[in-house]
């Protein structure tokens, strides 16, 4: 097998290149967004270099509680993430219900896919726990974002319907079916989209990374299909978890609808 | 069957006593803004009243399970609710949503019959006239078959002699099947004219209450 090419400064540095045409082209073309791609491609650099100096601290100084100590501040920024996402103001409820089903969604994931199909050990082995752990979270973040965004946006805009499915006689689950169910529909979507094209329009970060550095494509395939499984698993998991108990804050105990209250 | 005392609902209701008989024709009447669908939404427990008590049946709606006093006492709210789907679909998502089981389309036909809307069963309902869906929602509250009917001005889209037949045909229904009928109206002619019990909301409360 052939080594891999380190990757020089220089040859890093060149890179930006891409960058350097994509700010010609927008100040040529008279769009105002030099700021925004200067910012991300800083941004990028500098969070993943930090991130890589403390990979290689974790690695080389291997302890359970530094394992556990990123995890949740993965979780706290995923879920952190989700509230900024969002453009509808949350309510407090849905927000404690969005963590919930975010913990309890992706840990049981991770867990699972740790203990049950990789069978790590030492159990907190910060090789495998922190990059599965990042993907299945990182997954399940964007899905419940999306299922967020559908149930409340669907709650608010249907208010009349759902409020006439109560006149009815119709509990509150199923004056929120339908919304429930496009929410999560909008949720898994583009995971189940992207297994859809894995393999023939792109090769899956992951995988490439492993490939690049040397492990044979058939491990790392191995790999990506199990971890595919588990974010879509994960996703699922916690868009479930999030809409069974989110639809509930839009109503009380009595049956009726509390939107904007 | 309804007996309201002292019920109060933020600044928009204060009606110091109210009885609303059994098996009758009551008008609600009132200007716009006077609180008419919101005292509909306190019956069907759509919403809670602040002080005071409501009876239904002798029983306080506090201690009546929302769901289950809906599926007796229906609400139709003044714009119409069309649901994606065909007519047929918008008539048994009413049953669906009341646990009841479905129809043939023999009955469908004849609810549509009562409410004077000839149409496909596989017509989208979206397509459907303002007037037409107003009919097609009171229609898909008929079949439901509850014992008291809560209408919000049902015949609003409609022109006169529309109305007249409507409600005639509603009127008709509700007599010769021993339901109750509340129904909020604009029309004076209306409530003059079917109403076995009228009363008129003004600035929140209740100024007179009649029989005709
Ligand atoms: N959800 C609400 N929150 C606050 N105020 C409300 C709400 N719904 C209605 N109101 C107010 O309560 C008053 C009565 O409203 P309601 O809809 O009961 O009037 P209405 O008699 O049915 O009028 P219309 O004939 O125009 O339908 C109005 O002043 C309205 O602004
Ligand atoms: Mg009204």
């Amino acid at each position: 097998m052939k080594d891999v090419i380190n990757l020089q400064i220089w040859q890093m540095a060149s890179a930006y290149v891409f960058i350097v045409v994509l700010l010609i082209f927008v100040r040529i073309r008279g769009i105002s967004r030099e700021k925004e791609i200067l910012i991300s491609a800083l941004r990028m650099t500098l969070q993943l270099i930090l991130v890589g100096y403390i990979l290689v601290y974790l690695f080389e100084n291997i302890n359970p509680l530094y394992t556990i100590l990123v995890i949740i501040i993965m979780e706290i920024f995923a879920i952190y993430n989700i509230f900024k996402r969002t453009k509808t103001k949350l309510s407090k409820p849905l927000k404690k219900i969005i963590a919930i089903s975010m913990l309890l969604g992706t840990l049981s994931s991770i867990l699972y896919f740790l203990f049950i199909v990789v069978n790590i050990s030492p159990w907190y082995d910060p090789r495998y726990f922190i990059p599965i752990s990042g993907m299945i979270i990182g997954n399940s973040m964007t899905g419940i974002s999306l299922g967020v965004t559908r149930l409340v946006d669907g709650m608010h805009t249907q208010k009349h319907l759902v409020e006439s499915a109560l006149m009815l006689g119709a509990t509150p689950r199923m004056a929120a079916k339908k919304i429930v169910n496009n929410a999560f529909d909008s949720a898994i979507l583009p995971t189940i989209n992207s297994m859809v094209g894995m393999g023939i329009v792109f090769l899956p970060g992951m995988m490439t990374g492993q490939i690049l550095s040397g492990i044979s494509p058939i491990t790392a395939i191995e790999y990506q299909i199990a971890i595919m499984l588990g974010i879509l698993g994960s996703v699922s998991l916690t868009v479930i978890l999030f809409i069974n108990l989110g639809y509930k804050t839009f109503f009380n105990g009595k049956s009726q609808l509390v939107i904007g209250d | 069957m309804f007996l309201l005392k002292e019920v109060k609902y933020k600044n928009i209701l204060n009606i110091k006593a109210l009885t609303i008989p059994e098996n009758k024709v009551t008008c609600i009447l009132g200007e716009s803004g006077s609180g008419k669908s919101t005292l509909l939404r306190l019956l069907n427990k759509l919403i809670s009243y602040d002080r005071g008590e409501i009876f239904y049946n002798n029983q306080s709606l506090k201690e009546i399970d929302s769901v289950k006093l809906r599926r007796s006492v229906v609400m139709l709210p003044q714009s119409p609710a069309i649901f994606s789907g065909n007519i047929r679909d918008n008539l048994l998502i009413g049953l669906k949503f009341a646990e009841k089981p479905p129809v043939s389309d023999d009955r469908l036909h004849a609810v549509l019959k009562l409410v004077h809307l000839d149409e496909d069963l596989n017509k989208d309902a979206e397509k459907l006239s303002e007037g037409e869906k107003q009919r097609l929602t009171l229609g898909r509250v008929l079949l439901l078959d509850p014992h008291v009917f809560l209408l919000d001005e049902p015949s609003s889209s409609l022109d006169e002699d529309t109305e007249h037949i409507i409600i005639s045909s509603l009127v008709d229904y509700v007599k010769k099947n021993n339901k109750t009928l509340i129904m909020v109206t604009h029309s004076k002619k209306v409530a003059n004219h079917f109403a076995d019990n009228t009363f008129e909301i003004k600035k929140a409360t209740i100024i007179n209450e009649g029989e005709v």
